[in-house]
């Protein structure tokens, strides 16, 4: 969410009203802001410089206001577009109707006169950017003195050594190559060069004599820069994706136009891409949209006359009509293009009826509650683990590939099926869990003050990279490599047929393919009602439940965490298989390298292993910096649900 | 206890009628804690002796006081390294105490600072002196300090030399229940006397019930699970049924393009979702639903403009691990559209999300999401705003105000404050609304169907229910398990 700075006596100012924090925290509530933080630009330093520092020499004591404004509201991220919206949200002023006009020279862009200062628009070109232009990666915006310039201008792409201009706010050439370098270290525009960097060629803006306008996105040029003395202001708008430049040019336009001597009018510009294809820009186009009366009121949950819902939507800046029966017309002004949907202008309705207003009422939805059995199964086993002594751990599910695999004695993380994060912050991220033990033993490390024994467990989720869950993606995702062998061989024996002319092979051939299109029937059916099931969750890793305990003590105790599986069992009502068939559980010796050799055992539950339990090799104590003894068990809770 | 002891206390005082347990130590040679122990002993087998409490100041030296009586004063040990010849006054300056001998042996007018001869040099002023703080400090030492005035006491205090150190003794008197041996008292009921029957002879000692008893040795739930227990009972009370969650690896077909969460969206960025390098796409989606996806986003539909971008299939193929569990209401509204005749739904699911945020006192990269939704024909935002009503007077919070919100995936959307006792001020507890016509269309639920949801972090309320400052302290491996042992059972409306 973008938070926005303003003066507050410039904002009451503007407002005509003056209100006490509370007051105006109120007002910003109702309309979907929130007065994030009352500040001065002194503390705002101090904040983030620390006390004693000389930028506070001199920093403004005034109040300033930080606003916190919805990510979809373009038209209010400046104190213009913020008092606009707020003043016709109190039913103060009427929306205007802002017109894109054409000038009488036709071709080259001509004047609108701004007749105030203008510096305080800078801020709102800022938070655009930051906000729909992505850091300037969608949309780069530039304003110019046009009054310095002469048309028609040209939008080229040069190799950066031919591009050379004066930079703003600096008084040396520069050429685009060097630039790169002289803003390498910039705070602000450092940020910015590797939209363009590597590119061959850098986009570049120049009026008719060769005066270079901007290097978007990273700089303007000096010659053309906005000053007091400005009158006419020329507005571009470079991007990548045409919608969003359209919206941004529009929100540019509409918030200077308060300015024009013509309130509320812009001028034209003929966008040329070649002889055939011209458009002119801005649009500032107002849409119309009718909504119904009937399922305002219904999604809302309110009882309003189409009077009174007009009414409600003009609070919102979206002019609006009722024309009796069903019918309400409104009309989306260019500053508002966040609306989208019909729900939107809904939306509009209940902000400007008040949130806080409307009737709590309930649902008559008749539903019975359920849960979910793994979850059921797992809650209902925390309570007997913790009645057998064992605290519950609660440990992250993402861990260092160290943690997973050679902290547990195996020789690489390629041994282990784990799902790897591309993109993590600190080492603690890099994988996640395949195991819970080493979230128990860090546990265990980090409470080594506690008394002896330590019993710990944890009933959580493990994730496992599952290659049986990728397909590969195919238009027709039923051929699979069977049929399509037959397909080949389908075709071999037409071929075959074609130079032989001999009926077997043609009958062959027709026995084939009808064997075929009934494999095809037939695995499309399956598909489809795969789709239907879980199986198009796939995505190539699954969870797994499992239960993890360990016991730490002077002694490792194998014999307490097997009498916890032991226990487990008996809940589970699964019977110790002493035959060691398939019914019930018993335990397999085993080698596991995180293990004591010769003190490991699968969990073999119904003939199938399920998990482990074993006292725990000293090396894998030592790497997780744990001092005593510790037996674990671990399996899986799934085959018991 | 040393019932010897205490009997030859006993036999002493019997004897004597009244003795002083400093007096007593010396006499039965014993330390004088241990008298006092077997004294407290003796005391809990009844009024067997009257103790009254005495405080007797005394003094004894200081370390540096018994150096000064073993070696001599520091002001006799700077007259005595004085030779006939004098000496210069930086060479006694580094003999030990150097510096406080020499001003005493000056004030005292044993030596002095002889000027004639260039550079100065010190030299003894009497022929003679008597050592008396060393004679003084040897008296204290051996207890006889009678003959020290209180002038000189305070002095040798001010120098340090000595200290004033209170002894509490006791006055040992015949009780009223007075005899010289113990009758040995019971401390608990056993079996054995059960079985024989002489519990009604003994008697017991008394006791202490100002005490803690021995803690039970117990195994314990975390406190944040009992938070989930209490928020699933909650849900169920209410009549949702719990969401498959089990699934960490998402889509972003599914985390984001299936809610109409454009593309270019921020929260798409590396900086605030964890991608996945293997597997790193996923190949199989329903295609039909997959197609009108594509076109809500980028050409609209459905009543909708839509955003008008390149939507890209090679994006939504990304795997991710979900930034919220919101992917699964997703994938359960599309099912739950694939079914013959639409039925009306109410779900929840409380399980672990993913953001690859900074992390701070109040963030994790990993933290459980709260999620309730409901789908039905005509629901209203009233209705949705009714169900928080519920849903947290359940939770004990009544004080509840909603404010506009924007959420690229509901519309109306609504963020719920409410206000906080203890903090003395509204707080955001929650996200909620409806989900949008674009969501919900291309999955092909009916057109009147509208699906409300909203969604809370588990570890705020209980952070703030707890009283913790810092998620560390509640969550992960460095927590302190002393902290789960001592969490209290969860019962949120109190």
């Amino acid at each position: 969410m973008p938070t926005i700075n303003v003066k507050r006596d410039l904002l009451f100012k503007s407002l005509g009203k003056v209100y006490t924090d509370e007051e105006f925290q109120k007002v910003c509530f109702e309309f979907g802001l929130e007065l994030d933080e009352v500040t001065t630009e002194k503390q705002m330093i101090t904040k983030e410089q620390g006390e004693d520092c000389q930028l506070t020499q001199g920093a403004s004591e005034e109040i300033i206001y930080r606003i916190d404004i919805p990510a979809n509201r373009y038209d209010l991220l400046c104190l213009e577009g913020l008092v606009l919206g707020l003043q016709i949200f109190q039913g103060r002023l009427q929306p205007p109707n802002f017109m894109a006009i054409k000038n009488e020279s036709g071709f080259s862009p001509t004047h609108f006169t701004v007749t105030k200062n203008v510096n305080s628009i800078r801020p709102f070109v800022d938070k655009l950017h930051q906000n729909i232009c992505r850091k300037r990666s969608l949309v780069a915006i530039g304003t110019h003195d046009y009054d310095t310039l002469e048309g028609p201008f040209t939008y080229d792409a040069k190799p950066p050594s031919e591009i050379k201009f004066v930079p703003l706010n600096q008084n040396k050439e520069f050429t685009a190559e060097e630039l790169m370098t002289f803003y390498g270290s910039h705070a602000q525009l450092k940020q910015y060069l590797p939209i363009i960097k590597d590119s061959p060629v850098y986009p570049v803006i120049t009026d008719s004599k060769g005066v270079v306008l901007s290097l978007p996105p990273i700089i303007n040029g000096d010659h053309s820069k906005i000053t007091l003395n400005t009158k006419n202001v020329l507005i571009e708008c470079t991007a990548t994706d045409l919608t969003k430049a359209t919206i941004v040019l529009d929100t540019i336009v509409c918030m200077f136009s308060q300015y024009c001597k013509d309130k509320y009018k812009a001028e034209t510009v003929q966008i040329k891409y070649s002889k055939s294809k011209s458009f002119v820009y801005p649009e500032l186009r107002y849409r119309n949209e009718k909504v119904s009366l009937k399922k305002a009121n219904g999604l809302v949950g309110i009882k309003q006359n189409g009077a009174d819902i007009a009414k409600l939507l003009s609070k919102m800046s979206l002019k609006s009509e009722f024309s009796g029966g069903d019918e309400i017309k409104v009309t989306i002004p260019p500053t508002r293009h966040d609306v989208m949907h019909a729900c939107d202008i809904y939306e509009d309705v209940a902000i400007a009826y008040g949130y806080n207003n409307i009737e709590r009422t309930l649902p008559k939805t008749n539903t019975i509650g359920e849960q979910l059995p793994l979850n059921k199964l797992s809650d209902l086993l925390r309570y007997p683990i913790a009645e057998a002594g064992f605290t519950e751990a609660l440990t992250f599910t993402l861990c260092a590939r160290d943690d997973i695999s050679t902290k547990l004695g195996l020789a690489s993380i390629k041994d282990v099926p784990a799902v790897h994060i591309s993109n993590p912050k600190t080492l603690e991220f890099q994988v996640c869990r395949t195991t819970l033990l080493p979230g128990i033993l860090k546990t265990l490390s980090a409470n080594k003050k506690l008394p002896l024994p330590i019993k710990l467990f944890e009933i959580s989720d493990v994730v496992l990279k599952d290659s049986n869950a990728v397909f590969v993606y195919k238009k027709k995702p039923w051929f699979t490599e069977s049929l399509c062998e037959m397909v080949r061989k389908k075709k071999g024996l037409y071929r075959k047929y074609k130079k032989s002319g001999n009926e077997i092979d043609l009958n062959n051939y027709k026995e084939l393919k009808s064997v075929i299109n009934k494999s095809v029937k037939l695995g499309k059916q399956a598909y489809m009602e795969q789709m239907m099931g879980d199986e198009y969750l796939k995505v190539g890793a699954r969870n797994e439940r499992r239960i993890c305990a360990v016991n730490c003590n002077k002694n490792a105790g194998f014999e307490i965490v097997h009498g916890l599986l032991d226990r487990i069992m008996l809940l589970l009502e699964v019977p110790w298989s002493q035959k060691k068939d398939n019914t019930g559980y018993y335990l397999k010796a085993t080698n596991d390298p995180a293990y004591f050799p010769g003190r490991c055992a699968e969990i073999i539950y119904n003939g199938s292993s399920i998990g482990k339990v074993g006292v725990l090799h000293p090396e894998v104590l030592i790497k997780f910096e744990v001092n005593n003894p510790c037996s674990a068990l671990e399996f899986s809770i799934e085959p018991f649900v | 206890m040393n019932s010897g002891m205490a009997e030859k206390i006993l036999k002493y005082l019997d004897e004597n009628n009244e003795v002083n347990t400093l007096k007593l130590a010396s006499i039965l040679n014993e330390d004088h804690q241990k008298i006092i122990g077997t004294l407290k002993s003796i005391q809990a087998h009844g009024d067997l002796v009257v103790a009254e409490p005495i405080n007797e100041k005394n003094i004894e030296l200081t370390e540096e006081g018994k150096l000064v009586a073993r070696q001599g004063s520091h002001e006799a040990n700077i007259y005595k390294a004085v030779p006939e010849a004098g000496i210069a006054q930086s060479e006694l300056m580094k003999l030990s105490n150097g510096k406080v001998g020499f001003s005493k042996a000056m004030s005292n007018g044993w030596i002095f600072v002889d000027k004639s001869v260039n550079p100065p040099v010190i030299k003894k002023k009497v022929p003679d002196i008597k050592d008396i703080a060393q004679e003084h400090l040897q008296q204290i030492e051996a207890g006889n300090h009678s003959s020290i005035t209180d002038k000189e006491k305070a002095e040798y205090k001010k120098r340090k030399l000595i200290q004033e150190i209170v002894i509490k003794s006791f006055l040992l008197k015949k009780g009223p229940e007075f005899s010289t041996t113990l009758t040995k008292l019971e401390t608990d009921l056993t079996s054995d006397m059960l079985l024989s029957g002489n519990w009604k002879d003994l008697k017991f000692k008394e006791y202490n019930f100002d005490a803690l008893g021995v803690p039970p040795v117990t195994g314990c739930l975390h406190p944040l699970l009992k938070v989930r227990t209490e928020f699933r009972q909650i849900f169920l009370e209410m009549g949702f049924s719990e969401m498959p969650t089990n699934n960490y690896v998402e889509n972003s077909f599914w985390n984001f393009d299936a809610l109409f969460q454009p593309q270019q969206h921020p929260a798409r960025d590396a900086h605030d979702t964890f991608f996945i390098s293997d597997p790193q796409f996923s190949y199989t989606f329903p295609e039909d639903y997959l197609s009108r996806v594509q076109s809500v986003h980028s050409k609209g539909g459905y009543g909708s403009q839509g955003y008008r971008y390149d939507w890209d299939l090679k994006e939504a193929q990304k795997n991710l691990l979900r930034t919220h569990t919101t992917a699964v209401s997703a994938r359960m509204l599309y099912k739950l559209a694939q079914q013959k005749e639409f039925r009306p739904v109410k779900w929840f699911s409380i399980d672990k999300v993913f953001r690859n945020e900074t992390l701070d006192a109040t963030h994790l990269a990993e933290f459980h999401q709260v999620e309730g939704v409901i789908a039905d024909y005509n629901l209203t935002l009233g209705d949705l705003i009714g169900v928080f009503t519920e849903f947290f007077k359940k939770l004990g919070i009544t004080e509840l105000e909603f404010k506009p919100a924007y959420n690229p995936y509901t519309e109306p959307s609504m963020e719920i404050f409410c206000f906080h006792p203890g903090l003395g001020k509204w707080i955001e507890i929650g996200n909620s609304g409806m989900f949008r016509p674009e969501m919900l269309l291309p999955m092909r639920l009916p057109e009147n169907v509208r699906a409300i949801a909203w969604g809370l972090s588990l570890e705020r309320p209980t952070m703030i229910k707890y009283g913790f400052n810092n998620i560390r302290d509640l969550t992960g491996p460095k927590v302190d398990l002393e902290m789960v042992q001592r969490s209290p059972i969860c019962r949120l409306d109190k």
